[in-house]
């Protein structure tokens, strides 16, 4: 038994020195000059090898793309290599606009403005202008970043309401609804048949502040939205109790898939794939996973069901995800010169097709399949929490949430949600 | 001289009263915690941590030399060594951020003395949280153990498959938290879940629910899972435990004419109480640290019904940026956990000694 | 007639017991057979071919889970730092509990409290730190070398000192600092285990070894160890599954892929939007057996632990 011990590790150690021989061999060698790229984007990872290859076949700079998953995992990485001054040369940020802002203002992130607005704006207006609102401050914006673009998006995403058209004309329903009326309406008839109708991932709380929001936009219009952030207006206010009247709603007609509250995104694709529920809540990622589900499903693509018939419908929508540069980097042109090229038509139709994305880049739209073109279709009505001037503080976005899970499971009253919003707004608009 | 000045010292603590200790340690603490208060600046508080860190080991080596006792001293060095590297800066840096407003990006931060534990001591979820946690604590301690002692002891006799059985009680332990999540979630599902179905053959249709998103049974659930996924642990220090018992205990019992009951509760129990107690020990703080397991079943949802500290953490740190408050979280969690563990261990030790 | 009662009860208290044993056992095997299954299914049948076996098994996914994820170099990876971690711990830690136990020496109760405490607190933000600590060392460290090299160059041939700075830079100081790092996390939960379990071993093997002139060291290794074979089993296989499934100090301290542990492999499967579950339970699957074989190799130590240790003794 000893003798197996011991074998064991001495062969453990020759594997250490086997590695060592590994090691060396990219040590100083090669030349010429080196890109870091970090990502989370696991399901993009040969894509971006196969993009690099290209790319150091064409010029001769090598880029490495390495990839920290899952995305928690990425992120802790991120900011901790950020204290310590340790970034790569190019890098993606997860969180939201107030992080993106603390990372700029800490002089971690590059601004790309000048060569966005080089040469008669060339790269600029090669991108779709909504998602690169996401990566741009405007000035006098509330963080107090300079005025400028600081990313480069690579993909563009929205989320929108998906509809399975099979169950759908099962139930007898003709055409996709367009109004809340229209849209209850259709969930009774499909009760009446036997099939559930909106399946989402609440669980995931900000999947319930999307939709939340895009109902409020739609009652109320956005700069009353923005009057309550901003404290002017209480959450006990008729139109927010209208918003999460309809959540009631929905839950009290039997409008929601079993279990909604604490179900995970993925778990919800599952059940839409599976052609357990008629309308799904999903963003444009979902084509590439449901595809990989059921490649049979039929579905399509529709904007929220109008409330205010009078104003227009909003979704969230903007960047997938984008690249950032870093301020300290050593090779900052040579990684700017690589996103814009990684940005170009051609490599944006190689990333759009392989991964099933939208592309961020304007003239690559045209070949895209149905579904996602049905996505496109929505760029109109898109709006983000990264554009607008104000937002909500991230204590009061839990409670409203998780205070419309309550909503839902009956354990609250709308009334009750408002009131108890208004008091911890109050509380934190105190504390500033 | 000063040698002997060591000794005296040290003997004079050594042989102090338990609660003269006690209140010692907690002086010292408060002291440092008011050093840390008035000389909040960096340099400040780095000098007086790794001063303090630093007397105190050089007190240790000082006396372990003048005592003669270095050999014994050696044999702890590594550990230390090991710790003192990886585990006290890590401490001190929490520590440190736990008394300022930090997003966890900033160059800067602003020092808030006690503020962020103040503000805990208000925070109502973080208590409910906590109450969670304690109540899947509870879960634990009673339908874990009891399973993995049932079993241990089962599997301790001589029963025929006892090694296909050790095997088997692994699995749970070893699975990836992912395939727990999907199987659970699946059991548990309101609509094509295997508990529901069960109860339909069975004629208690009346008990299906959506048992995850229902308030009433999401934490209980979460709990069973979370003590499913857990008993393999103390089924398998237990049985280690009670492999290392002498076997010619049992036989004198059994010479003595005592049957089963009695050779467990007069052979089995007093040699078993110390494995107990490490096996509540690591039940209590895997309990009360539970978290992947949330995030993959619930979220913490419906509402706050399944939140717990951990959880609650994560939240304060990467969804609002509150890194310091998160800091003071964990540091508050820490010293909760402390109280509870060392309270247990005092019960045990009384226990044992009655 | 009475003898008959008795065999009878004792049948029905068997029978009992294995029903028991039986039904628990049915819970942890399904889950395990379910992984398996799906490991042979396909994306789009995984979630609505809801049978354990399937119909037409895909044994290409573990081919494809294999190459995809990149298991070779991460599975021999985590085989190096699972078998160094464990057994740093062991050793570090038996040495610790066996003076916690044994010895007398000033300090002994503090540092005790002190592992026992570093258990009980949970340092949420500590990676920050810990990655700031593992980066300056990186920086000193690069620095020493820089500054010696031109030493070096003069006695050493080129070659040599060069590849020696990049096996160094880009091997054996991050491999040691995950590896340091990860002992550290096994440490207080090994110690206070093993402590347990030194306390209640009987003195007298010990004594005898003192007696016939063993040296501390001597009876560590040659008396306490081999009694306390079922502890250190457990600590074995607790830290082994510790360390193979750890990913997050992995993403943090290690900075490329091919250091990178078998987890990463697995995440490749796991996108932010997309998991390919048939490759991910394949690739699962491909991990769970050496943990199984690592248990089913020291389960027998749990077991005939104190004969073996008679025996040695």
């Amino acid at each position: 038994m000893k003798k197996t011990i011991l074998v064991a590790l001495l062969g453990v150690l020759a594997f250490g020195l086997v590695m060592a021989g590994c090691g060396t061999g990219q040590g100083p060698a090669s030349t010429g000059k080196k890109i870091m790229v970090w990502h989370w984007m696991t399901d993009r990872e040969e894509a971006f090898e196969e993009l690099a290859r290209r790319y150091e076949a064409q010029t001769g700079v090598k880029v490495v793309f390495e990839l920290y998953a899952p995305s928690d995992a990425y992120s802790q990485k991120v900011r901790a290599a950020a204290q310590a001054r340790a970034l790569p040369d190019i890098f993606g940020l997860l969180g939201e606009k107030r992080d993106f802002a603390a990372f700029i203002k800490a002089g971690h992130i590059a601004s790309l403005t000048e060569a966005m607005n080089a040469s008669g704006a060339a790269w600029k207006g090669m991108l779709f202008e909504k998602a690169l609102a996401v990566n741009e401050f405007k000035a006098d914006n509330p963080f107090g970043v300079d005025a400028g673009i600081y990313g480069v998006p690579i993909d563009v995403m929205n989320i929108q309401m998906l509809y399975n058209k099979k169950l759908l004309r099962k139930a007898g329903i003709n055409q996709a609804p367009a109004t809340w009326s229209e849209f209850v309406d259709a969930c009774a008839k499909l009760k009446a048949a036997g099939i559930q109708g909106l399946v989402s991932g609440w669980g995931e709380i900000w999947m319930i502040d999307c939709l939340a929001s895009n109902f409020a936009f739609n009652i109320m219009g956005p700069e009353k939205v923005f009057a309550t952030f901003r404290g002017e207006v209480p959450y006990s206010d008729p139109d927010w109790i209208a918003v999460f009247n309809l959540f009631k709603e929905m839950a009290e007609q039997g409008m929601l898939a079993n279990g909604i509250v604490t179900m995970v995104n993925k778990t919800a694709e599952q059940n839409f794939a599976n052609e357990r529920s008629a309308f799904a809540f999903n963003g444009s990622w979902c084509v590439n996973v449901y595809h990989g589900m059921n490649p049979e499903l039929e579905y399509g693509v529709m904007l929220p069901p109008k409330v205010n018939v009078r104003n227009n419908a909003y979704i969230w929508g903007g960047a997938g995800s984008s690249l950032l540069v870093n301020d300290r980097s050593l090779v900052k042109d040579d990684a700017i010169a690589f996103l814009k090229w990684l940005t170009d038509t051609e490599q944006q139709a190689y990333l759009s097709e392989t991964t099933r994305n939208l592309p961020s880049n304007r003239k690559v739209v045209g070949k895209l399949p149905e579904v996602l073109s049905e996505f496109a279709k929505g760029t109109d009505n898109v709006t983000h929490p990264n554009v607008w001037p104000v937002n909500e503080l991230p204590k009061v976005i839990e409670r409203f949430d998780k205070g419309i899970q309550s909503v839902i499971i009956g354990e609250k009253t709308p009334e009750r949600l408002g009131a108890e919003l208004t008091a911890l707004k109050k509380e934190e608009m105190a504390k500033k | 001289m000063i040698a002997a000045k060591i000794s005296q010292f040290y003997n004079f603590l050594h042989n102090a009263p338990p609660k003269q200790k006690i209140f010692f340690g907690l002086g010292l603490g408060v002291a440092l915690e008011v050093a840390f208060l008035n000389f909040h600046d960096s340099m400040v508080f780095w000098f007086v941590a790794y001063g303090f860190v630093t007397s105190v080991l050089l007190f240790l080596v000082l006396t372990n030399i003048f005592k003669k006792s270095l050999s014994s001293f050696f044999f702890v060095l590594p550990a230390l060594a090991i710790f003192s590297i990886f585990y006290i800066y890590p401490f001190f840096k929490v520590l440190q951020l736990s008394h300022h407003a930090w997003d966890g990006i900033s160059p800067k931060m602003l020092f808030v003395g006690l503020g962020n534990f103040r503000e805990i001591l208000q925070d109502r979820i973080w208590w409910v949280s906590m109450r969670n946690a304690g109540y899947i604590t509870l879960v634990a301690l009673t339908l874990q153990n009891v399973l993995a002692l049932s079993l241990a002891l089962a599997c301790d006799r001589q029963i025929r498959a006892k090694n296909f059985f050790r095997v088997i009680f692994f699995i749970p332990p070893v699975l990836s938290e992912v395939v727990v999540g999907l199987i659970w979630r699946w059991i548990y599902d309101g609509d094509y879940g295997l508990l529901n179905h069960t109860l339909g053959l069975i004629g208690a249709q009346d008990l299906a629910r959506s048992w995850l998103s229902d308030p009433k049974t999401a934490l209980t659930c979460v709990a069973i899972i979370h003590s499913w996924k857990g008993f393999g642990w103390g089924f398998m220090i237990l049985l280690a435990g009670l492999q290392t018992i002498p076997r010619e205990l049992y036989e004198a019992a059994r010479v003595d004419g005592a049957n089963v009951w009695q050779t467990f509760r007069n052979v089995t129990i007093p040699l078993m109480i110390p494995v107990f107690v490490l096996v509540m020990i690591l039940t209590i703080l895997g309990s009360m640290q539970v978290f992947v397991l949330i995030l993959s079943m619930t979220g913490g949802g419906p509402g706050y019904h399944t939140e717990v500290p951990v959880t609650r953490i994560l939240a304060s740190m990467q969804g609002s940026s509150m890194f310091g408050y998160a800091c003071a979280q964990g540091i508050s969690f820490g010293l909760i956990l402390m109280m509870v563990s060392f309270v247990q261990m005092g019960i045990s030790r009384k226990l044992k000694q009655a | 007639m009475r003898l008959n009662k008795y065999i009878f009860a004792q049948h029905a208290s068997g029978t009992l017991i294995n029903v028991f044993l039986i039904a628990v056992a049915a819970t942890c095997v399904f889950p395990l057979l379910w992984m398996f299954g799906s490991s042979l299914k396909t994306q789009s049948t995984i979630f609505s071919d809801m049978s354990i076996i399937p119909s037409s098994m895909h044994w290409e996914n573990f081919y494809l889970a294999w190459t995809k994820g990149g298991f070779g170099m991460y599975f021999l990876n985590s085989l190096f730092y699972t078998t160094i971690v464990v057994f740093g711990i062991v050793i570090v830690s038996s040495l610790a509990a066996y003076a916690f136990s044994r010895m007398n020496f000033p300090g002994k109760n503090l540092l005790f409290f002190m592992f026992l405490a570093a258990m009980m607190i949970p340092l949420p933000g500590s990676f920050v730190p810990l990655y700031v600590l593992v980066n300056n060392v990186r920086n000193v460290l690069l620095n020493v070398l820089s500054a010696a090299t031109p030493f070096l160059l003069k006695v050493l041939p080129d070659h040599i000192v060069y590849s020696a700075n990049s096996f160094i830079e880009s091997q054996f100081y991050p491999r040691t600092a995950y590896i340091l790092s990860m002992i550290n996390v096994g440490l207080s939960f090994s110690i206070f285990m093993l402590k347990t379990f030194f306390d209640r071993m009987p003195k007298e093997l010990e004594d005898a070894a003192r007696i016939d002139g063993c040296s501390r060291l001597g009876i560590w290794r040659h008396v306490a160890l081999p009694l306390a074979k079922p502890a250190i089993a457990v600590i074995i296989i607790y830290n082994a599954l510790n360390v193979w499934n750890e990913y997050i100090l992995a993403n943090l301290i290690l900075s490329s892929k091919n250091l990178m542990p078998l987890q990463r492999g697995l995440m490749v499967f796991q996108g932010e939007h997309i998991t390919q579950y048939p490759l991910l339970m394949a690739g699962m699957t491909i991990t769970v057996v050496p943990i199984l074989i690592i248990y089913l190799a020291m389960q027998r130590f749990i077991i005939k632990g104190i004969t073996a240790g008679a025996v040695v003794g």
